[in-house]
Formats: C-alpha cells, structure tokens, sequence
C-alpha cells in the first residue's frame, strides 16, 4: 500500500520555547483509517496545524500523496480536509453560504447536490439558512466537517471532532466517515474515545511528549503489544513507592488495583507465576486475583505511562 | 493562479460590508452631511486663501477622500481582526490561496467598499454646490492608490493587533491625526511655514490634495511629484501585505 502521508524528523518549538514534535516519523497507509493517539499536550495537534498550514514546522519533512507538502502547498491543499480542533466560525455567514465560500476558495465551483448532502448527513439542513452565530457548539463541530469535506478532498484529518457531540450523533458522524473511507478517503483521526478508536480504525499510532511511541495495524498492536495483564486487588489503596519494586512488569495503578503486564517468552509461556510471585512479596496477598487481556485504552495508557520522564 | 478562489474571497469580503449597510455605506454618508451642514453655516460664503475656490466646494472632495480611506481602512482590519478572535483565519490558511491571492483579494474589496461610499457621498452631497469634474484620471487615480494605501493599512494593522484595544490605538493615535492633519478642512498655504514641510511627510496629503485637484483643478502640491510619491506608496504597501501574510507575521507561530 502506497503512502497518504509520510512525516520525517518533525520537530516543533513553539516561540515560548515550549517543545511540541521532537523529530516524529510517521507513516499513514492510502485509504486506511488511522487513529493519532495520545494525551493531552502530546503534540498532536502541533502535528496536525502543521499539516493543515496553520503552524509553521521548525524542521522535518512531510511527503503527502507523494508530493511534497511544503514546496507543492497548493497541490497539496486542494486534496486535503482538515476539522480543526478548536471552533471556529465566520459569524457574517449561514452554514450554506459558508460552505459555497469555502467550495470557492479551494478553487471549486460550488457543487449544490454534494453540500445538500453534506447539510443532510450532517444534518445541518434545518440549520443552513440560519445566521451561524444562532448554531450550537454541536452544530458548529458538525459544520466544521462539512467544511473540511466540501472539496471532496482524497484525505481528511479530523482533530477530536467528537468532541462535545451526543452518543447518537457521534455513532452516525462515524458512519458517515466509515463510508468515506470505505469510497477510498484516506481518514486521520484523534480522539480521546479509545473504545470509538479501536472499533473504527485499521492503523494507530500513539504519540507521547512530542515523539511516536508505536504506529502499526490496530491487530498488530493488540497482538503484540497488548498482552494480558494480571490484576491484583486489595482492601486498601495501593502506594506508589511499590511502582518502582514491580518495575519488571511495567506496573499501573488504579487505586486499591494493581496492574501487571504479563509478557509471553519464546516457548510461548507468560511469565504469570513470576509476577504473581513478586506482587505477593511486595505488597502482600490480595483479596482477588485475574487475569485481563489489553484493550486498546490498556495499551495505550501503559505505552504513554512507560514513557513518562 | 487560484482566480476562482480569489474571486471567492473578494465577494466573500465585498458582501460582509454589504450585508451590514446601515453601518458600512449610509452611516459614512450621514456624517459626511453633518460636517459639511457645520461648515456651510459655520464658513458662509467664505474662499479658500490663495486658492480662489469656495470653501465650501474645497471641503467636498477632502470629505469624500476621507471617508473613501476610513473605509477601506475599516473593512479589511475588521474582517483580520474578527477572523482572529473567532478563529476563523484558519480558514484562510488552509485554502490553497497564495499570499498574493489573499492580498489581491482583500485590497480589491477594500476598494469596491471605497468607491461605493464615495459614489453615495458624491450624489448626496454635489447637488448642494456647482462643482463638476475637472480630471476624471486624477479621481480615480487617487482613489483606488488612496484605498489600496489604506486597505493594506488595515491588513497590516488587523495583523499586528492582539486586541480590539490594539486597533484601536492605532486608530485613534497614527490614522486619525494622519487624516485631520492632511488638508481636509484646510489648505496647507494657510499654515505657517515650518507645518507646511512637516505636512509634505503626510502620505495622506498628497492623497487627499491630488484627488481634491480632479475636482477644483487647483491643489497645494506638484502633481507629478504627488503622483511619483503615491504610486511607490501604493506599490510598497502590496508588497508588504504581500511579504507579511506570506510569512505568517503574527498569524502563525
């Protein structure tokens, strides 16, 4: 599969000195659909500005559709939506008018059937007359993807466009991203809904205090990275210091539970009695015991943990 | 060139003043009536010092002129401003439109809203007098340099500020003094003479004195030396549009 997006080496210092990318690479596969993940302040949307020409890069390199994001800008532009993160609004406008201007600024004549169907899928219609100062966050979020999506662009980045957005209308938003994707649009999202994350996306990657921690196939990482962990439970609620004893087996604590990671050798066994053993020795015997396999939240919260400095 | 993307934008700018006429087009016109009501009632039958011209017929241009900049000045420091505190100049950003495309844009409703305005004071305000046109080429030439000069102000102006408090300083201590200190209500003859050579560093004297010159066919400075002077002043302010929105000057970290 060829590459959508190929990031090299990207860094980012903002002017308060602040460091957002120290050197990501990252490779986005044509037509998947890609989950960004990280915690706040992990430098994802330092990342996706970038793309999107709103933040200037300190260095690195992006290939997009195998041009050059940086010297072929224009090319590159008119193939690519993003929903930014942030709200934003031109308050002289309606949603419709708003789409019409954006259509023409990409250089698009305005395709009326293809913004009506925007309006309705993202069911704006009742609304696309209306002042857009009138709109709910809700319809202000929404109208945002109608706007990233009316050049029919071939890759779409979407900044957490959940967020603020009903269970309802958020399954049906995805639908609709689900049959973008699947008509060949390349869809690169953040979230902070890992559940939405795991069931959507074929490909993730996870970025932490500006590096990529891992990016492979959504299987793969749970294959190989998510493992089971062995959870232990006591009566009261666990002291950090017993972090640094279980070191081994990448410890997390959850207040009167303890997480251990359980790692399977060559010949295909884990090493459960090993960590068992250990958390009996430091912490004493538990009340339960059990064994969990890793969903992606798991995965994810012991990979940005590990990482901590 | 994105010229349908450029075309977009400039209606997009043109019909934001549009939209909001009462402020953009008859709110100027309706001050522009009470100045000259002042004036008439205040200067009588007065002539102008040395230029043999009515008072009240030197007033009419200067007004004119004066609004046209005020407006060009306003419309596109306005829409920058706006499109900072709602976020809305992302938009801008991701749409593959060069810097020039941007300026060329903004520049060119700056001028549209300009000459709207102008058109409107004119039919409301030359029926009260005899005055006609003496050099249609000098109004127009001063005009659009007049609003491009100004459109790029408030383009650099809209950049800079942080705030509406920012905007307004620039409004209130650089364009203000720059406008009433550039020959509106005066000829510079009637100053002493060392205000006279501090007038010659006002771009907006050989502004408002040119295009007043289209009119009244006098004027206080040598035309082609205005005309040298307010083409380079034209030119030099696309071009630092142009450079600035290029680099993202205080648009982009």
């Amino acid at each position: 599969m060829s590459a959508a997006l190929t990031v090299q080496g990207l860094t980012k210092t903002y002017k308060n000195g602040k460091k957002a990318l120290s050197g990501v690479d990252l490779s986005v596969p044509e037509g998947s659909f890609f989950a960004l993940l990280g915690p706040n302040g992990a430098g994802k949307s330092s990342l996706i500005n970038i793309l999107a020409d709103t933040v200037k890069p300190s260095s690195g390199q992006v290939s997009f559709l195998g041009h050059d994001l940086f010297s072929e800008r224009r090319w590159c532009k008119q193939r690519l939506g993003v929903v930014p993160q942030e709200i934003a609004f031109d308050p002289f406008f309606a949603p419709r008018d708003i789409l019409k201007i954006m259509s023409g600024m990409f250089g698009v004549k305005p395709d009326m059937v293809w913004i009506d169907e925007l309006l309705e899928r993202l069911e704006l219609s009742e609304h696309a007359n209306k002042n857009a100062r009138q709109l709910s966050g809700g319809m202000r979020r929404r109208l945002l993807v109608a706007q990233a999506l009316v050049h029919k662009p071939k890759v779409v980045i979407l900044d957490e466009p959940t967020a603020g957005v009903d269970v309802e209308l958020r399954k049906r938003l995805w639908g609709f991203m689900r049959e973008l994707n699947a008509n060949g649009t390349t869809i690169l999202l953040t979230t902070h809904y890992l559940e939405e994350a795991e069931e959507l996306c074929d490909h993730v990657a996870i970025i932490n205090q500006g590096k990529l921690l891992t990016s492979q196939s959504m299987k793969g990482l749970l294959n190989t990275v998510g493992s089971s962990a062995l959870v232990l439970e006591y009566a009261e609620d666990i002291a950090d210091e017993s972090l640094s004893k279980l070191e081994a087996f990448s410890p997390r604590i959850d207040a009167n539970k303890i997480f251990l990671c359980l790692k399977k050798d060559t010949s295909g066994q884990n090493n459960f009695n090993a960590a068992y053993q250990a958390a009996i020795q430091v912490l004493g015997e538990a009340q339960s015991v059990s064994v969990q396999n890793e969903d992606l939240e798991d995965v994810f919260l012991r990979l940005t943990n590990e990482h901590k400095s | 060139m994105n010229w349908y993307g450029c075309w977009t934008l400039y209606s997009r700018e043109s019909r934001r003043f549009l939209n909001v006429k009462m402020q953009t087009i008859v709110a100027p016109a309706l001050t522009a009536v009470m100045y000259l009501i002042v004036f008439r009632y205040a200067m009588g039958e007065r002539q102008v010092p040395d230029l043999d011209v009515p008072y009240f017929n030197f007033l009419i241009p200067g007004l004119v002129m004066m609004a046209m900049m005020q407006n060009a000045f306003a419309n596109t420091s306005s829409s920058i401003m706006v499109g900072k505190l709602m976020n809305m100049q992302i938009f801008l950003m991701m749409a593959p439109l060069t810097a020039f495309e941007v300026t060329l844009a903004f520049l060119g409703a700056a001028v549209t809203r300009a000459f709207i305005v102008a058109i409107v004071l004119l039919l409301v305000l030359v029926p009260f007098t005899d005055m006609h046109i003496e050099h249609l080429w000098m109004i127009l030439f001063y005009g659009v340099c007049g609003s491009i000069i100004m459109g790029g102000m408030g383009m650099i102006g809209g950049m800079w500020s942080k705030t509406f408090d920012d905007m307004a300083l620039l409004n209130n201590f650089i364009i203000m003094p720059l406008t009433f200190l550039s020959g509106v209500f005066y000829s510079v003859k009637q100053l002493p003479e060392s205000w006279q050579a501090v007038n010659h560093f006002n771009p907006f004297f050989y502004l408002i004195d040119g295009f007043r010159h289209g009119f009244l066919n006098v004027g206080d400075t040598d035309p082609s030396q205005a005309i040298a002077i307010v083409s380079m002043a034209t030119l030099a302010t696309i071009f630092a549009c142009w450079k600035l929105w290029q680099t993202g000057w205080r648009l982009k970290d």
